[in-house]
Formats: structure tokens, sequence, C-alpha cells
């Protein structure tokens, strides 16, 4: 599916990264636990989490993972867009529950990981 | 090619930094991509450790032509039982480090899947030392 499709499914506004707007993620993965995200090891991975701080960037980073999606309107900090930024990875917010936009990307065809 | 860092425990806004420079450097030399991400996986989860339980720590990591070795030596309250600590949710982590999205015991046993050795020593009240030895090519 493409990056832009899963931004207009879940009505997200993009922080960083439009440029990433026409690649294609395939799997889904959503968890608050950065050490269970540090299992993963796939490509093409959207990252859905409602745990807005640095580490989770970083996590990110380690893991190869190009896309994250915020729910809940989680607040994005400078830092956290400038280590993104320097990484390039993705970043998109959405108002919706962690429980609504997984729900509402499994069913448009993102696959899950385990 | 040798690397120190220093690491500040309590200090989250850099846990990663030198997990993050490893990372750089392995790209530079052309190590592949699977073989990076399991260095750094086990590194960063090392290097959390290091923030979310000790006062301070020292990572020396040492890249040879065919494997890079690292130490993680850090002062702080030590392991009591080792294999406790391994098994998957044991975990003494603090509100703070879980808010993180760590310390619900499973960096100790990400760190062995990702290790291709390691080697854990610790002292009760003096601290632990961490070492991971990953090869750049599967013999």
């Amino acid at each position: 599916m493409e990056l832009a499709r899963i931004v207009e499914i879940v009505n997200g506004r993009v922080i960083c990264g439009e440029e990433k707007l026409r690649r294609t993620v395939k799997y889904g993965f959503s968890s608050d636990l950065m050490s269970d995200v540090l299992t993963i090891n796939i490509e093409n991975l959207l990252l859905m989490t409602g745990l807005a701080n640095p580490q989770t960037i970083r996590t990110a980073e380690m893991a190869d993972i190009e896309f994250i999606l915020f729910v809940r309107n989680k607040k994005i900090t400078m830092e956290m867009i400038k280590l993104a930024r320097e990484n390039d990875i993705v970043l998109i917010t959405t108002g919706y529950s962690l429980f609504r936009t997984s729900g509402l990307l499994f069913n448009a065809g993102l696959k899950p990981v385990y | 090619m040798k690397l120190n860092f220093q690491v500040e425990g309590g200090n989250f806004a850099k846990a990663g930094v030198a997990s993050s420079e490893v990372k750089k450097v392995l790209k530079k030399l052309g190590v592949p991509p699977m073989i990076i991400r399991r260095i750094v996986v086990a590194l960063y989860e090392a290097e959390v450790n290091i923030v979310a339980h000790a006062q301070q720590g020292i990572i020396s990591v040492d890249l040879h032509h065919d494997k890079v070795e690292i130490e993680l030596r850090d002062k702080g309250p030590g392991i009591g039982d080792i294999s406790q600590a391994m098994q998957e949710g044991f975990s003494t982590a603090s509100e703070e480090v879980r808010a993180m999205g760590f310390g619900a015991g499973m960096g100790l046993p990400n760190i062995k899947k990702n290790a291709d050795e390691l080697n854990i020593e610790s002292k009760v009240g003096e601290g632990t030392t961490v070492h991971i030895t990953n090869y750049f090519a599967k013999p």
C-alpha cells in the first residue's frame, strides 16, 4: 500500500519525510514497547505507536524502520523531528486511537508481522 | 579501529547516541545491513540498560576485519542473579524507564538473540560488564 494512501485512511498529517509518500508499505506493527519493536526484522514496515519520545525514533533507526505513525495526536518534539530527518524516517500523526488506526489499516490490506 | 563512548546514567535524551555512531561506522565499512542490524540492536539494548540502571558507563567498540567486539562496562547496582535477569519478562526497571518504552524484561533476551557471543559479569554494588562479539560473515 502506498504511504500516501495510509495517511489518507487515518486522516493523518505528515510531520517529515513527504518525499517518501510514494513508497510502498507492506507490513504494520503496533506497539508502545520498544524492546518488542526491536525483535522485528522486516523491511517496508509501518510502526504505529502511542509512545512519542526520542527513543521511539532511535528504536526505528536501529531496527531499520522507515515509517512511524503516532496515534492520538501525540506531541512530536523538534528533537524527534531532527533525529528522524537525520535517519530518513517519515513521521506521521493521527488523532485516531492505536486500535482504530490498526483496524483501519489491517482492513485496507496492511499485513501483520506475527 | 577502536571507538569509545561515555554513557551517563539517567540521561535518556542521549540514550542511543553511541549505538547510532557505531551504526554509521559499520555502514561506511560496508558491513551487510542484516549483520549491522543485529549488532546495533544488541548494542542499543545494552546502552539503554546502562542509562536505565547504572550511574555511568563506558562502551568500547573494537572493530576487526572479520568481527566486532563490544565491551560495556558500568558502575551501577550490578545484577544479583544473571540467569534470572536473562529470563524474558524479569525486570527491575523504574517507572521512568518504562515510560521510555523499555523495562519489560526483554532487553537481555534481545541482546542474547542478536549477539553471536555474549558474556556478562557482574558484582552487586559495583557494576556490570557485558561483552558482545559479532562476526561480519557467518563461517
